[in-house]
């Protein structure tokens, strides 16, 4: 495996040019392989064929943990572990507990969702061999890049780097694993 | 973006109408390129620390060590060092809690609710705005923490088991209030350091360029290995729009809480159910005052002029505006309820407001509040960018005053005229309060100094190169 490269990455110039060339290379049936933006290409998505982000589903487990953690703490702490009567109100009630409940909903919902989105997208991830191609800071300032994976099925390097090429794909250099 | 509804015929009835082309704003002027934007940003950081940089960072060291000085006087000598006194127990500390918290929701209002409505002006004052909510948030927990009296037992108001056994009473609004404005602060730390992530990404893989590895090593760590995958901008713009759209109730709701302190209770000019809505407008109101007086300087100072056009302040002003008529809309609510609910305690309270023994606040209130906003009616006031600045400043005032009007009037003249009295600051409450300017002030200049004032990549992705189908239609 040593011998074996990571992928192939190929420059674009311009976000139409990189969105149409995604569109070819999800057309051509690859699975494994990414684009690399400096923003968030709207519509790019749909060109790469990716599904909807599970992210929604683990803030929504977030958000019911949150409610539910809400009122079992006023209702243990007030009417279980240490009743109190205050002001000859009831020891527990969902009126006086929703307020608290409402702020640990979008509490626990932040955190799903950020530390969701870390585990969904595998970061933080120090090293990868996309970081190590010289012309990479590029792709955080101006420059679009497509990369194929060499262990995609279709992966072949000379058909993807025709596909790349026809795809108006510029300098497209083998990424070491 | 879809290609088919722009290559449809148009319908016949576009020829007789012959409806009026509305151009879109220009959000980045004079057509510049992605890498103009991180050059423009980045530059900032990498630049040289500029002389004036060092001298408002010595002035605003200098100012916050009165918070310092004030608060280290509180704690070795006790709460009595401060003005209240029967029948004022809440004051200033207060006040200065709901002026600072008001400030940060301006930061949450651009951020999230301009997010979920698509207003994309609001790209290149987010950042910007963000931190100034955080810095308000510390400002303003400052004041209720030190109010405790004994600060080392403030984390009694946390549920967390104690020699005591006893647990917080969750009937009360201050105990709601301990969670929303908690949460609140550390909503608005993930919900900005989520924005960070890719901008953190350029700066590392430009210091590693320039061969700086200690601050490279520094951003990257943080940056958390940011590569600008599309598979990971899929999941990054979906948990983005999810915290918008969670920040919303939450900045809605903080107030909200914030205004129970006081709605919840039974006295009169306090004991009212327009609190909610009136506080949540005056914080937008006075969050945006602070928002201009910040990023008019900061535009001038690094010339950003193509990055915050004219039609971002008309936007920021129309806000003002239209937030400062719903407060003097509340004002005047609740002189009519006062009126018609025909309670002579609520009446006598609100006689008692504009024309007792504060009255001088009052006055100052309505004119910086009610005032001040309408010159934003006027295009002419608002391209002239030191007028608005001004204006900017009389709001701020003028929402600092709201607070001292609710809450020291209704307390000096409650139901027994025997405990009547009258409430002035004492010089620890003044310094304490006057200091928090430079702490925020401090703050504000670190961020400014080493973090991108402006999300980059949010900032490309609005400018027309970025549209993949042309940049003309798009919906």
């Amino acid at each position: 495996m040593t011998t074996q490269p990571y992928g192939l990455i190929a420059t674009f110039e311009s976000a139409p040019a990189l969105y149409h060339a995604a569109e070819s290379v999800r057309d051509a049936g690859y699975r494994h392989w990414d684009c690399i933006t400096p923003f968030p290409v709207h519509g790019l998505d749909k060109a790469m064929g990716l599904r909807r982000s599970i992210v929604p589903r683990i803030s929504l487990a977030g958000g019911i943990a949150g409610f539910i953690t809400g009122m079992t703490l006023v209702w243990w702490t007030g009417a279980v572990d240490y009743q109190l009567i205050v002001g000859g109100k009831p020891l527990f009630s969902p009126m006086f507990a929703f307020p608290v409940s409402y702020e640990l909903t979008i509490l626990f919902t932040a955190f799903a969702t950020i530390i969701g989105m870390f585990v969904v997208n595998g970061l933080p991830m120090h090293y990868h061999p996309v970081l190590k191609y010289d012309k990479f800071p590029r792709g955080t300032d101006d420059t679009f890049f497509i990369v194929i994976e060499s262990r995609d099925p279709r992966f072949n390097p000379a058909n993807t780097r025709a596909l790349l090429e026809k795809a108006g794909g510029k300098e497209i250099t083998e990424l070491e694993a | 973006m879809s290609t088919a509804a722009r290559s449809a015929p148009a319908h016949p009835i576009l020829a007789e109408v012959n409806p009026a082309s509305l151009p879109r704003a220009v959000l980045v002027a004079n057509n510049r390129s992605f890498s103009w934007i991180t050059e423009k940003i980045c530059g900032i950081i990498e630049g040289k620390t500029p002389a004036w940089w060092w001298a408002c960072f010595a002035v605003a060291c200098f100012v916050a060590s009165f918070t310092v000085g004030g608060i280290t006087y509180l704690v070795a000598t006790g709460v009595g060092v401060w003005g209240h006194a029967n029948p004022v127990n809440w004051a200033w500390d207060i006040v200065n809690f709901v002026f600072w918290i008001g400030i940060g929701h301006a930061g949450t209002l651009i951020s999230a609710i301009l997010c979920l409505l698509r207003q994309k002006w609001r790209t290149s004052i987010n950042r910007a705005a963000e931190a100034m909510t955080i810095f308000a948030v510390v400002c303003a927990a400052i004041f209720p923490v030190f109010h405790v009296g004994r600060v080392w037992f403030a984390w009694y108001l946390f549920p967390i088991p104690n020699s005591n056994v006893i647990w917080q009473n969750f009937r009360s609004p201050l105990e709601w209030d301990v969670f929303a404005v908690s949460t609140y602060g550390t909503v608005s730390v993930c919900f900005w350091y989520v924005g960070l992530i890719p901008d953190l990404a350029v700066l590392r893989d430009r210091f590693f360029a320039a061969g700086n590895r200690v601050r490279a090593f520094l951003y990257g760590l943080f940056a958390m290995g940011w590569r600008g995958s599309n598979r990971h901008w899929s999941n990054y713009e979906m948990a983005y729009l999810i915290l918008a759209g969670i920040s919303t109730p939450l900045v809605l709701s903080v107030h909200t809480i914030v205004s129970f302190d006081f709605a919840v209770s039974l006295l009169p000019g306090w004991h009212t159910t327009i609190f909610p809505p009136y506080f949540v407008a005056g914080a937008i109101f006075s969050g945006f005052g602070m928002v201009l007086t910040l990023m008019l300087p900061l535009r001038a100072v690094y010339r950003l002029e193509d990055l915050i056009t004219q039609y971002h302040i008309d936007c920021m002003c129309k806000i003002t505006l239209a937030t400062g008529t719903i407060v003097g809309y509340a004002y005047a609510m609740e002189f009519f309820i006062a009126w018609y609910g025909a309670n002579p305690y609520e009446g006598f309270a609100f006689i008692n407001r504009a024309f007792g023994h504060y009255a001088w606040a009052y006055w100052v209130m309505i004119t910086c509040n009610v005032v001040t906003p309408q010159f934003f009616w006027f295009k002419a006031v608002r391209r002239n960018t030191a007028l608005v600045w001004v204006l900017s400043i009389f709001v701020n005032v003028g929402m600092w005053f709201e607070r001292f009007v609710i809450i020291v009037t209704s307390l000096a003249r409650d139901f027994l005229p025997s405990s009547w009295g009258y409430y002035s600051p004492s010089v620890v409450e003044i310094f304490t309060f006057f200091g928090t300017f430079g702490v925020f002030s401090v703050l504000f200049l670190l961020f400014i100094r080493f973090l991108p004032v402006m999300p980059m990549a949010e900032l490309k992705a609005v400018t027309p190169q970025a549209d993949v189908h042309g940049g003309h239609a798009h919906h």
